[in-house]
Formats: structure tokens, sequence, C-alpha cells
């Protein structure tokens, strides 16, 4: 075989990586192509996981979802690790801006007792919540075998530990950072009424077991009511309480979830899109969990802001589901 | 409500922003919301011992990595821009590069499933954490990795499909069966291999003197990513010491569980470095240190403090340290020779060591060199300068455990081959030594499984009955491109162009002579 | 057996006022010099200061800013706000 050396030595003698050109051609890909598609194992395994050997590691089975190409859910944000680190960072510094704020001005100390009451009861405990939610998605991104897929859930993991730290925070700032204003607010988690249908909630999705099935109940139903419920209709009821320097310590949630509904919303669209089957099983996961979702969190609406700003949050979720072709029982009002 | 309680040390309040968030579920069984955490036989009777092994809120982590990242993505732009792969020492180089990203880099991705894995195995909530960060850091590692090469691989080859050739290449099984065994393994065993046997008593030899001399040989992009990936790693080397203490100290039944899981994690990591080994005294044209010199610094110094430490335990040196500590004399040696043997069937390229290069090999290692090595050389230099340049075509027997061809010799003995067999339930089994086949003796069900890439070709499993057919259409190694002899290959002359040089077959080839 | 801890930076600035506040805590320790890294060893037992950094920087020092620079450890680590510790006890 001959081989034509191009004099030029500086003209690449091909753009990108193999894999990346036989899905985008053989032009310069980018960084995020580069990171996400297909650096997994895809077969010839060697054992069985002792852990579950009805299927082999990187296994699609894993999942009722079949995709023909997995690759086809991608993340619209184009996050690769440094991407999403980067984006991060400057969150972070924003939040920790309006913390040191509220701490140096002590503003959160300055409130009524019975206003930290009820950030205590009616807040903060969502830190349990938001460690549930770091768990499902890292069990994802252990499970999920496109890089696509698997890198938006390990990502939102890490977000939920961070959301579930600044709640932390919050009580850590309304204590003096003694811990006393946490274990207070852990109580509320473990036996407070208020608190058992959703803790009951949290803990069933600890013990599903497909894959997509967790994703579509962790963050597309239980986030879709409980996002909007508490970082926007509460935000506006703990500002009629007078508590309203707490929302700054809630931005980071507010642009978080807001971001979170491009990847979620893309994935959906792209898996309920593949088939019929496919949408059959996530409607049938829908009628599952929505309902317990909005039970879950109608006592905490109850004791706060009322049942008809979940009722709106539901129609919204109902609304946005209908896009994918998904129906819930949410009304639109 | 100012607490009049005492305010929160550092441990502490960590505590409260990660294991408190966890709680004792009472609407699940924990054993269910757990199922694989005591399959094992591991007994962990209070998770509140865990140690912590850093304090890192997520914060933090996304402040401290962005930095590390920004500055990284610096260097790769800066390095792309000026065509940096023009200012290495030698395209020889390249080719250890094809081998990290073939044999290393999936691997930094199967840890990130793995870790994701075990960061929602575990009932203690720190120590999910600290893998869940393991996990993410992993990732990192997988795509930067993707990013640092990618501008190699517009101007050189072998490094055009490598998550393809982990799959199917022969050598590759190396590397893919080691973490293939781990992830299939459960949780405890998975760090138990990957964070303390790995990353904190091996991983030293690939990245810290490798990359080292990847900075002397002028490749900048690899030297930034590997000495930042490893600002990661100080981390996950704490968590490999933290956890191998943990369940020592949880109970004594857990003592000789893991003291299995080191003997056999010690010597499957050992058998997959010994490709390191290769790339550090061969493929770095300008030399740092050898394979030898490495292996007592981070092997023999730094893993016998450890072990030392680990004495009060009741944990030993691996069984089969000394085997491994006799073998850096001729362990980079033997490799070299057999990847030779076989440059047909690999993404890279091979070739004899010239003058210069064999001497330093004769003064690092003076006891073995001259008399079992350069004779080799000597002689297949003299054949390919006649035009008779060696490749094997007999397929090499692979170990059925660490799956590299049985091309080791006997402790103290080297000039005999070492090999043992047994049979199990009616086949026989072959392996490269006394410790491969005692980890197959311990769970030989396992270790069954394994999918030989010699057996599957001639299984007729790999889209052809020939080599050559495999490599170019199953393997994607594109025959007289990217496999071969170096010396005449196009990277070579590509290399020479970069230099201003044209090839000439003639010369080339007497400079082959004086070697 | 002599027991060494030892801990690798990457060379670069942030690494040399580190390099220059170890060595001044830890006289015994030794440093070495190696391609795109300095190495510091010592026996037993090599202490990181908050308070010998912030001299050093002439700034407040954070002890994790440190994890930007390190490449690789040998030891069990004490870590806490004034100091980071490599021991093998």
């Amino acid at each position: 075989m001959s081989i034509e050396i191009k004099t030029n030595s500086v003209e690449p003698i091909r753009q990108t990586y193999g894999h990346i050109a036989r899905r985008f051609g053989d032009k310069p890909a980018t960084r995020y192509q580069e990171a996400s598609y297909d650096l997994e194992a895809k077969t010839n395994f060697h054992y069985r996981p002792q852990w579950d050997s009805r299927y082999e590691l990187n296994d699609d089975r894993r999942t009722a979802i079949r995709m023909a190409d997995w690759y086809a859910v991608s993340d619209p944000r184009q996050f690769y690790y440094g991407a999403y680190v980067g984006n991060r960072a400057k969150m972070q510094e924003a939040a920790e801006t309006s913390f040191s704020f509220c701490d140096k001005r002590n503003l959160l100390t300055r409130l009524p007792e019975e206003t930290q009451k009820q950030l205590l009861r009616l807040l903060v405990p969502l830190r349990h919540v938001e460690l549930g939610a770091n768990m499902n998605n890292a069990k994802i991104a252990g499970e999920a075998t496109a890089t696509t897929v698997s890198q938006m859930h390990i990502y939102t993991g890490m977000d939920r530990l961070g959301i579930g730290q600044y709640l932390s925070r919050i009580a850590l700032m309304i204590d003096g950072s003694t811990g006393a204003a946490l274990d207070e607010s852990k109580g509320y988690w473990m036996d407070d009424e208020l608190w058992q249908p959703m803790r009951k909630l949290v803990e069933d999705t600890l013990v599903v077991d497909d894959w997509f099935e967790l994703t579509l109940v962790q963050n597309i139903l239980i986030d879709g009511l409980m996002y909007n419920l508490v970082y926007h209709k509460m935000d506006a009821w703990f500002e009629s309480q007078g508590a309203e320097d707490v929302s700054m310590l809630t931005e980071f949630m507010r642009d978080w979830y807001k971001e979170s509904l491009r990847w979620t919303n893309a994935m959906i669209k792209a898996v309920a899109g593949e088939s019929d089957a496919n949408l059959e099983m996530l409607q049938k996961w829908t009628d599952h969990w929505e309902p317990q979702a909005y039970n879950a969190l109608k006592p905490l609406a109850e004791a706060s802001v009322g049942v008809e700003a979940l009722d709106e949050a539901r129609a919204e979720l109902s609304t946005r589901l209908k896009k994918f072709g998904l129906q819930s029982q949410g009304v639109s009002a | 409500m100012v607490s009049k309680n005492k305010k929160l040390n550092l441990k502490d309040k960590y505590q409260y922003l990660t294991r408190d968030m966890a709680w004792e579920p009472t609407y699940q069984k924990k054993k269910d919301i757990f199922p694989d955490e005591d399959f094992e036989g591991i007994k962990i009777t209070d998770w509140s011992q865990w140690e912590d092994p850093f304090r890192l809120t997520m914060d933090a982590y996304w402040k401290y990595q962005a930095e590390k990242e920004k500055k990284l993505y610096a260097i790769f732009d800066a390095f792309a821009q000026n065509n940096g792969h023009q200012n290495i020492s030698d395209a020889r180089y390249v080719n250890a590069l094809k081998l990290f990203l073939t044999g290393v880099s999936p691997l930094e991705h199967a840890a990130f499933q793995g870790y994701s894995k075990v960061g929602r195995q575990f009932s203690g909530a720190g120590a999910r954490v600290a893998c869940q960060m393991q996990a993410i850091d992993e990732l990192r590692h997988s795509q930067t990795q993707q990013h640092a090469m990618s501008h190699y691989n517009k101007h050189f080859n072998g490094l055009h499909d490598a998550a393809h050739m982990h799959d199917r290449v022969w050598f590759l099984s190396v590397p893919k069966s080691f973490f293939d065994d781990a992830r299939t393994a459960g949780p405890f065993e998975f760090l138990t291999a990957i964070s303390f046997s790995f990353e904190y008593v091996l991983t030293n030899l690939l990245f810290v003197p490798f990359m080292s001399g990847a900075a002397y040989n002028g490749d900048m992009a690899t030297v930034t990513f590997g000495f930042s990936a490893q600002s990661d790693e100080a981390r996950h080397m704490t968590l490999g010491l933290e956890v191998i203490k943990f369940i020592l100290e949880q109970h004594e039944d857990n003592v000789p569980i893991v003291q299995r899981w080191i003997d056999k994690w010690f010597w499957r990591g050992f058998r997959l470095l010994s490709l390191v080994s290769m790339m550090m005294d061969y493929m770095l044209p300008n030399k740092v240190m050898s394979w030898s010199e490495a292996w007592e610094v981070y092997y023999e110094q730094n893993g016998g403090a450890l072990f030392k430490d680990l004495e009060r335990y009741g944990i030993r040196p691996p069984k089969y340290q000394d085997v491994a500590n006799d073998a850096k004399h001729h362990l980079s040696h033997q490799l070299w020779s057999t990847f030779y043997q076989y440059s047909q069937a690999t993404n890279f390229h091979t070739w004899i060591p010239g003058k210069e290069e064999m001497d330093w090999m004769s003064e690092k290692y003076p006891d073995t060199f001259d008399k079992y090595y350069r004779p080799r050389y000597e002689y297949w230099a003299k054949e390919h300068a006649e035009g008779r340049r060696f490749y094997n075509n007999t397929l090499p027997q692979l170990c059925q455990v660490c799956q590299v061809p049985t091309l080791f010799t006997e402790m103290g003995e080297p000039t005999r081959l070492s090999h043992r067999q047994m049979k199990y339930e009616g086949e026989r089994y072959h392996f490269c030594s006394e410790a491969c086949c005692d980890i197959f003796k311990h769970e030989p069900e396992k270790y069954i499984q394994a999918w030989l890439p010699v057996h599957q070709i001639y299984q007729g499993n790999c889209e052809g009955g020939d080599v050559e057919t495999v490599v170019q259409k199953y393997y994607h190694i594109e025959v007289g491109v990217d496999n071969f002899e170096y010396i005449g290959s196009p990277d070579h002359k590509h290399w020479l162009s970069i230099k201003g040089k044209s090839f000439d077959s003639k010369a080339e080839k007497s400079e082959q002579d004086a070697a | 057996m002599s027991q060494l801890v030892f801990i690798a930076f990457q060379d670069n600035d942030d690494s040399r006022y580190l390099a220059e506040a170890v060595m001044e805590d830890n006289p015994d320790a030794e440093l070495q010099h190696q391609p795109a890294m300095i190495r510091i060893q010592a026996e037993k037992r090599l202490v990181i200061n908050r308070e010998t950094m912030e001299e050093k920087l002439g700034r407040d020092w954070d002890v994790q800013e440190m994890l930007i620079n390190v490449i690789s450890i040998g030891g069990n680590v004490d870590e806490d706000d004034d100091h980071f510790i490599l021991e093998w006890k």
C-alpha cells in the first residue's frame, strides 16, 4: 500500500476521531461532541455483574424504554465537564455573594421566631428530598449507557447535593452554625405529618429499579411540581410573611431549575417521539407517579401558599407533558 | 433564634452538609434501598465511624474545578493553535499516546460509571458522596483526555477509534478485563480494587513519572492534562486509604476478605501496568526515569511504607509482591519484545531502540539488559536491515485472568517462561503465573466467562479468519498506516517532512544497523 | 525500614510558595526537582501550615487551594482549617 504524504505538514490528516466522524462527518468537531459520543464500552464484556447477573455491564435492557440509539438524547446546553463546572462556578459565586450579604447583615437572625420556624419547617426539610434526588441521579448515571445521557444525570446528581447544601446553610445561618436548627428541621422531616407523604414518596423512588422510570419520576414529575411550588409560589408567600430576604438564598434553585428544563424537555421529547411503545410506557409511569407527587406536596401547599397554587403547578406540568403527547391529571386553568 | 450551643467545627459542619441530609428510612426497608451492601460478606457495624477523606462542599468543588479546567483548556487551545505536535522530541513518542488513548482513557470512562454505581450502593452517605465526586472527576479525565489527544489525532495515525478498539483489540482486553472485573464485583471489592490497590498503590507509576516524561518530551498537552487530573487523584487516593482503614476497623472478619482482595488487585494492577513499563522505557525518546527506578520509588518505597502502616490491622503486603519486585529488571524488555513481534496487530508502531537508548538501558538494567535483551534486539535489527523485519504470525497464548500473552519468565529464572494450567469442569485453562492461577482458583465461575481475543478470533467471532481481516475490519486498525514497524511508516515520513527531511529507506536502514 | 511520606506539586508559581513554606516548616524534608514537578519527601511526617503560607503569600489562604497544584501524595491525610498533614503513624 502506498501512502501519499502531504507536503504541508501542518495540514491535518483527519478532522476528528472516527467515531465522531461516523456520526457527524469528518469535519472539526465541537468539544461537546468529542467528550460525549461513543466513549463507553459497548460489547465483549468479560464478566456478568455479581450484583445483578440478569444483564451485562452497560446493558441497555436495564430500562424498559427502547431507543435505536440512545445518543438521540443529547444535552441542548452541550455540557461536557469543563463547560458544566465553569457554568456552576459562576452560579455559586453569585450565591456566595447573597449568602455572605445575608450573613453579614443578620437578615435571617433578625426575622421573627415564627418566621424562622416556618423556614425550618417548610423549606429546609427539602434538603432531604435533594439528597434522595442526588442518590437517584447517581443510580441513573451508573446505569444509563450513552454518555450524553449519563453525564447529564451525574451533573444533576451533584447539583442536587449542592442545592441540599445551600438549604442546609439557611438553617446554619439561622442557628449561628450550631446545627440546632438543622436538627429541628430534620425532626419535621422524620415525624411531622406534613412531610410524611413526601418522605414516603422519596423512599419509594429509592427502590425503583428502572432507571428511565426513575428519571421521569424524579427529574420531571416530582421536580416539575416541587420546584414550581416551592421556589416560585411559596417564594412569593414567604415574602408575604416578611421573609423576602430568603429569596436571595434560593435564587440558585430558580436559575438551576429553569436551566434544567432544557435538558429534561429534550430528553422526554426524544424518548417519547421514538416509538408508541415508549410513549405508552411513559404514560403508564406518569399515571402511576404524578398523582403521588401531587399528594406528597399537598400538605406543604396547604400549610403555606394554599392548594390552589399546587393545582396551578400541576396544570403547568400538564401543559408541558402534553407537548410530548403525555396526559396527566392536571387541569389547565 | 441564635442558639447557645457551640459553634460547629469544620468536620462537624461538613457532616451536617453531607451525611446529615440522609435519614433512617421507615417506609421502605433499608435492605431494599441498599440491596448490594451485604453479599460480599463485609460487615459494617457503624457507618457513622466513616471519616470523610476530604471536606469539599459542592460550591468549593465547582470553584476549584472550574479554575483547573480554565487553565487546562487555555493550554489545549495554545497547543493546537501553535501546532504543538511539531515540538515534541520525536514522533515515536506519539505511540505512547496511542497506547494511552486506547488503553487508559476508556478506563477513565469505566471508572466514571463504576463510581456512579457505588456512589449509590453504599448506605453510608459520607462514602456515597466521596464516590460520586470521584465519579464526576473520572468523567472529567475521560473527556479531557479526548480533548488533549484531539490535536494529535489530526496529525498522527492510530488515535482515531479508541473506544471501538478498546472493546476488541487483543492487548486492550488487558485493561478492559481489569475494569470489567472490578465493576462486576460488589461495591467494597470495587473500592478495594480501584480506590486502594489501583489509585493509591499503583497509579503513581503511570501518572507521575510518565507525565513527567511527557513534559521532558515536549508534550505540553499531555503533561497538563496528566497533572491536572492528578490534582483530583490526590483526593481519590485519600478516599482509597480511608476506605481500607474503615473496612478493616469495622469488623475483624473483614480482614481476610480484604487481604485476598489486596493480593488479587495488586497483582491484576501490576500486570496491567506492565504496559506502562514499556511506555516508560521504550516509548519516551527522552528518558526521565527507568521503570525499575519508578517501581523502587513508587512501589517498594511508598508501598512499603503503606503496608507497614497497615500491619496494625493484620494486613500483610500483597502475596506476590516479591515476584513483582524481581520482575522490575525484566518487565519492560519482555513486553516490548512481544509487541515488536506483533506490531501487525497493534494501533501503534514499534522499533528497535537506537544505540544511545540501548546504552541507557544497559546502565539502568546492568544485570539483565546486555545479558538477555540486547542480543535479541541486535539480531532483529540485523534481520530488519536485510529486509526481514520480524513479525510473529502465530497468535499468542493469553492468560485466562490478566489476558497478557504468557510472555513472562519465572522469578530468578529469566530464560524460563512462566506458565501454569489447570482443569476446571473438563476444560483446560492457561495462566501466565502462579498469581493469576490463584485468582482463577478462587473465582473460577467468574474467569471462565472471559472474552479472550485470541480464542474469539479462532472461533470466527471477529469478522474474519485471518489476522489482516480481523485487524482491518474488526479492529479498525488501518493496515499499513496504523500498524507495523515505525521506520518507514506514514507517521515517520510525516515527521521527517515536519522536520524538513525526506525519507531515505537505505539511510534509515543503516541507522538501524548502527543500533 | 524508613517510612517516607511525600507530596508532589506541579512546577508553577503557586507551588514555589508552597515548596518554600513546606521546607521552612519541615527542615528535614528533601526536595527534588523533576521535569514539570516538585516532589518533597520526609520521614514519617510532613506538615503544611496555613499560617506559613499566608505569610509567604501576604494574603488569606485556604488549605484546600492546595488541591489545584497537588499531583500526588503518600501517607495518611489529616486536614483541617489550619494545616494539611501527611503521616505514617
